[in-house]
């Protein structure tokens, strides 16, 4: 068990700069006044910031990872989440294993 | 609320995260071995997975990697890949009546993505509380953290996580969580802006710079539909 000086530094620095954008939106929202227009656009947040996370995963690394999402937000209409959860890991292994990749 | 009334509460936030729970275990023990092969320590992985609890930056940090290690740069990149977290505290921060001034920041430093989606979730349906909070909370960051140290222990004994298909659980559960949010046509062209301007982000600029690309796209697009119907109406 070691701890390096310089690990410790950038460690801390990391944690700072998380904890920093974590408690930003909460000033934030004491200084804006929430209006009509703000609470359409704190209302947009969840769906674009989860969409924007997976699209590079969905879209443009491979056919195994469109299709296993297709068919796990599919399986999100009927299914509970752990259950959609396997099937998108299930179709992706599947279709990895079938392109070779 | 009464303490009984409070355990349930707690019971009740453990149970619904309990598959994201499972889920990040994996991802854990992965980080912990890939922290244990850039030469980092095992106290070193326990206290980077216990200070930051970010798992995306951790990752990505791995990436840019050195020895020594540059403060900086690293510090930098953390606060890229996690821009995110400002407009996701600011959208729960409006839903926590419940909470108190220094229970709601206290709340904020566990905000991981998935915490925060099922706390988002719980908002839309009823009333959010600490407990159901911290049950939702508390549970998935031990898990994350003693994982990770798990991992940069047993790391060279894991194998290649990709084959099995473990690598996509999470983007799995951000899939079925996105449709836990769709209201309609409306939540059709956030998710369309927001995945368009995240793809071209993702091909033409380093980094992390993607995801604040969707978020923002997706924003937009949803003042736009607003302004265009007050204009029809």
């Amino acid at each position: 068990m070691t701890l390096d000086q310089n690990t410790f530094l950038a460690i801390v620095a990391m944690a700072a700069a998380t904890v920093l954008t974590r408690v930003a939106g909460l000033v934030l929202i004491r200084f804006v006044a929430i209006g009509p227009q703000q609470k359409r656009a704190l209302e947009a947040i969840p769906p674009a910031v989860l969409m924007a996370v997976i699209a590079p995963t969905a879209l443009v690394t491979g056919p195994a990872e469109t299709l296993a999402t297709v068919a796990t937000a599919i399986a999100a209409t009927r299914l509970p989440l752990l259950a959609a959860v396997s099937i998108g890991v299930f179709v992706v292994a599947v279709g990895r294993a079938a392109v070779g990749a | 609320m009464k303490r009984a009334e409070k355990l349930e509460e707690f019971a009740g936030g453990m149970k619904a995260m309990a598959p994201l729970t499972v889920a990040v275990m994996p991802i854990g023990l992965v980080f912990g071995a890939v922290a244990a092969s850039k030469g980092l320590s095992s106290l070193e992985v326990l206290l980077m997975s216990a200070l930051v609890f970010a798992g995306g930056s951790q990752f990505v940090a791995m990436d840019i990697w050195k020895h020594p290690a540059s403060w900086g740069a690293l510090a930098f990149s953390a606060l890229l890949v996690n821009i995110r977290h400002v407009l996701m505290s600011a959208s729960i921060g409006t839903k926590m009546p419940a909470f108190s001034g220094p229970a709601k920041y206290a709340a904020m430093l566990l905000l991981a993505d998935e915490i925060w989606a099922m706390a988002e979730l719980r908002a839309e349906r009823t009333r959010l509380t600490p407990a159901w909070y911290a049950g939702l909370a508390i549970p998935f960051y031990c898990v994350w953290v003693l994982a990770s140290l798990a991992g940069s222990i047993v790391g060279a004994l894991l194998g290649d996580p990709n084959v099995v298909g473990l690598d996509f659980a999470f983007p799995a559960v951000f899939t079925v969580l996105v449709m836990g949010f769709w209201k309609g046509r409306e939540t059709g062209a956030v998710l369309a802006a927001s995945a368009l301007a995240a793809v071209l982000a993702h091909q033409l600029l380093p980094g992390a710079w993607y995801i604040a690309a969707g978020a923002a796209a997706g924003v937009v697009a949803t003042l736009l539909t607003g302004r265009r119907r007050e204009v029809c109406a």
